[in-house]
């Protein structure tokens, strides 16, 4: 209690605490607010009467060191926001600049680009996988599904030679052509993996526990999902058939044949449904495109110094969590005037509050989880 | 050898020397049973658990201990300084003082009370104070929240195993833990076959019990950090530790007592010779076992890596050999000697394959909320437990006074009572899921 006076200021800290209520605060050290994310609950008993979210706890100002940058510097920093998915958000990032410079990848890298991009939608909803599980209390799906991940990041390494924060792709298309046995690799792991989701599900989509931890928990209306702006797996398992992939492609998504799972209920089970679907329909997008990899140059004709015309140009892509987007203001200098980022997760993380409430504790962990935030795009 | 035969031997003498090798093997094998636990969970988990301190990491759970040894000593500024330092020591101490009336085979026994299971189910109850008094203690929210779990989650699950355990006792007529096995031995059958769904409902309500997974709601390390234990460091969290794993070995030697037979091997009427001796061809089993386990080490021994490990597997296989050697020794031994040898590994046998069923749960199933914890137990075991208990009891009666044969007599109570179980699921899947009956420590 003395704790949160001590913090005050914030509508849980402030507000006058009833005879049964106390406050709890998960974090920013907690084992299962995904990174340093801080949340102040006012319980009753353990219902959950009031929740505050504190964030900034990863913040290292990379919007504003975009702009002593130039334009091809800053790249590799994007990576390094939603370390999760970091080829997603380097796509977002070239395909922005490329915009703004009114040019466009070849056919080629936008191939290469969109195979990785949809490994990495896999990659996420992995770790997403994994980590919800294990907040829900199953040991063992975690193990799972790191040995499938492991496969992906070995095709990053070696593409591009990193794992985690790849900067995989350049402004104007790739770096690096695929090495050879880039096609069998992809293509093996595809088929294996729609028996490895399988078994994931034989884990946990019937089980009765699972189901009894996820349905009804956190839900959310397609209204408030609105509302709160929230977008990606959350927003569709509200029933709102969104995808920016669709709606506005990008890369080479028109030419593929894919589906936007979504499902009615917006609660916590429906979240993790709809992502495995969409691990189902990312490893589809991978085998379609890895059966026609056009031939061809992989680097647009850009020049070494990108001196894009004044203006101002906003790019979203659909990254694993939700619409990434970049708007970015050039003033014809090398670098960026204003770099801003559109992370999902910090749009997401909004709609936590309304989730929460006369929620329990541990429904606390899996609207935390389901929400699948990463910090390091939440701080910036 | 008078001696060995006179009563103040037998009453005073062998008590103490059985209660000195309990307390100074409980905490190795607590310790083992951590890593047998890790290596079980990453055989589950497709990864291979520790490796680096001995081979497959056999020495593993010595330096646990010695590193939470040395480790410093924090008690918070705020806690209550005695109850801070009695908790964990109360936890312990109940779970090893559980373990006087346990029967490790006819002879190695403490105290054999006429009350023994009574005596075990008190002592074990007492040691949930350990729990919530360390938790109150701790004087952290996260401790207390913990802490109000465990104790109701106590209250309800511990009225649930209460009365599947009267479902087998009325089939045993005594609480005398010797009385029981004897029981089973008198019918020629374990009582899991009179009463499954009895065991059923004790295997759930002991894991609730121990606050084992997926009923580990009072340490739930996602929601509540470590729960009671958050504040709780170096050695004194050692404790918490050994009498959680000290208390898993109690219900697991409850269960084995009532239900599977205590120290008796499987088929214990069947009584053919091996040919012209009086050794039974069934005893030869543990034997066997053992030679078994011996060549599967020989057949890893050349594949480790390093000289000193296969050294070491080596001695393993040696260990198992000599094991082997003590079992069919005993067949030759006198027969107290012989029945207290042999019980004594049918009965950790199957404590062990009672604690591997712990570990296995742990590692497939998600965790319970608290509301749906409670459901499970009002709603479902609680109710089916009195109804097979009122089961258990129509057999009896069917075979006592109506003449049938106790198992099919049995096995119809069993199905009914798993009818009711069925419908009971059934009416608690209907029940709401979003909206929790309870909240907080009360119910």
């Amino acid at each position: 209690m003395s704790e949160g006076q001590r913090n005050g200021g914030s509508n849980v800290s402030t507000t006058v605490l009833g005879a049964d209520e106390i406050i709890l605060n998960m974090g920013p050290q907690h084992p299962s607010t995904h990174g340093v994310l801080r949340v102040k609950l006012k319980l009753d008993g353990e219902r959950v009467v009031d929740s505050e979210c504190v964030i900034g706890y990863l913040h290292r100002g990379v919007e504003k060191i975009a702009e002593h940058r130039s334009y091809q510097q800053f790249a590799p920093y994007v990576d390094r926001m939603d370390y999760v998915a970091a080829v997603s958000n380097g796509l977002g990032y070239c395909e922005a600049v490329e915009k703004l410079l009114g040019t466009e990848a070849p056919p080629r890298a936008k191939v290469v680009r969109t195979i990785l991009t949809e490994l990495q939608r896999i990659a996420s909803h992995l770790v997403w996988l994994g980590t919800h599980a294990l907040d829900i209390g199953a040991l063992t799906p975690v193990f799972y599904c790191f040995r499938e991940r492991e496969e992906i990041l070995k095709i990053f390494e070696k593409y591009c030679g990193a794992r985690l924060t790849t900067h995989a792709f350049r402004i104007g298309g790739l770096q690096y052509e695929t090495y050879d046995g880039f096609e069998e690799d992809v293509k093996r792991f595809c088929e294996d993996f729609d028996k490895k989701i399988d078994e994931y599900e034989a884990l946990l989509t019937e089980n009765r526990i699972w189901v009894g931890r996820t349905q009804g928990v956190g839900i959310l209306t397609a209204q408030d999902a609105i509302a709160l702006g929230v977008t990606g797996p959350v927003l569709r398992a509200s029933g709102v058939k969104w995808d920016i992939r669709k709606a506005m492609p990008y890369a080479a998504y028109e030419q593929y044949d894919f589906e936007i799972p979504t499902r009615p209920n917006g609660d916590t089970y429906d979240r993790y449904m709809v992502r495995m679907q969409e691990m189902r329909q990312s490893r589809r997008i991978c085998l379609q495109a890895i059966e026609n990899i056009p031939s061809g140059p992989i680097m647009a004709r850009i020049g070494k110094v990108l001196k894009p015309p004044p203006g101002e140009v906003y790019h979203a892509i659909e990254a694993p969590k939700g619409e990434l987007g970049y708007y970015i203001v050039s003033d014809s200098t090398t670098q960026p005037y204003r770099v801003r980022v559109r992370p999902p997760s910090f749009i997401n993380l909004q709609a936590f509050d309304k989730m929460a409430r006369g929620a329990l504790v541990a429904d606390v962990v899996a609207i935390i989880g389901t929400l699948d935030i990463v910090l390091g795009e939440v701080d910036r | 050898m008078n001696y060995l035969n006179s009563p103040f031997f037998h009453t005073y003498v062998l008590p103490v020397l059985y209660g000195a090798i309990i307390v100074a093997v409980l905490p190795l094998l607590a310790g083992y049973i951590v890593l047998v636990e890790r290596k079980v969970m990453a055989d589950m988990q497709a990864r291979l658990g520790p490796m680096r301190v001995g081979p497959h990491g056999l020495l593993q759970p010595i330096a646990d201990a010695l590193k939470l040894l040395i480790k410093e000593d924090i008690i918070p500024e705020k806690a209550d300084r005695f109850l801070f330092w009695m908790a964990p020591v109360l936890s312990v101490g109940m779970a090893l003082l559980a373990y006087a009336a346990i029967p490790f085979g006819p002879v190695f026994q403490v105290a054999d009370l006429n009350v023994g299971l009574l005596f075990i189910l008190a002592i074990s109850s007492l040691g949930i104070y350990g729990i919530v008094l360390g938790g109150w203690a701790s004087n952290s929210h996260y401790s207390l929240l913990g802490a109000l779990r465990s104790a109701a989650q106590l209250v309800s699950y511990e009225t649930a195993a209460g009365l599947g355990i009267v479902s087998a006792l009325v089939w045993a007529g005594s609480l005398s833990m010797k009385a029981i096995v004897q029981a089973q031995y008198d019918r020629g059958i374990w009582f899991i076959a009179y009463v499954p769904v009895g065991f059923f409902i004790y295997l759930v309500g002991s894991i609730a019990e121990t606050n084992r997974a997926p009923f580990d709601l009072p340490e739930a390390e996602s929601e509540l950090v470590a729960g009671y234990m958050t504040e709780y460091s170096g050695f004194r969290w050692a404790l918490y530790f050994l009498g959680e794993y000290a208390n898993m070995v109690v219900v697991a030697a409850v269960a084995t007592t009532l239900f599977l037979g205590g120290w008796l091997r499987p088929f214990v009427r069947y009584h053919d010779h091996f040919p012209g001796t009086s050794i039974e061809l069934l005893d030869i089993l543990p034997t066997l076992l053992f030679l078994g386990a011996a060549a599967y080490c020989l057949r890893l021994t050349p594949r480790q890596p390093v000289k000193i490990q296969k050294m070491v597997m080596a001695a393993v296989a040696g260990l198992c050999v000599i094991l082997a050697g003590v079992m069919l020794a005993a067949l030759f031994a006198p027969p107290g000697v012989m029945a207290g040898i042999h019980g004594a590994f049918w009965f950790l046998a199957k404590v062990g394959a009672y604690i591997y069923a712990f570990l296995w749960f742990r590692f497939t199933f998600p965790r319970y909320r608290f509301d749906q914890l409670m459901r499970l137990g009002w709603r479902f075991l609680i109710p089916l437990a009195l109804i097979n208990v009122i089961g258990a009891a129509t057999a009896i009666v069917l075979s006592e006074q109506w003449g049938l044969h106790p198992l099919p007599a049995a096995l119809i109570t069993s199905a009914a009572t798993l009818g009711v179980a069925v419908w009971l699921a059934s009416d608690g899947a209907k029940a709401p899921t979003t909206t929790a009956e309870t909240a907080g420590g009360g119910d």
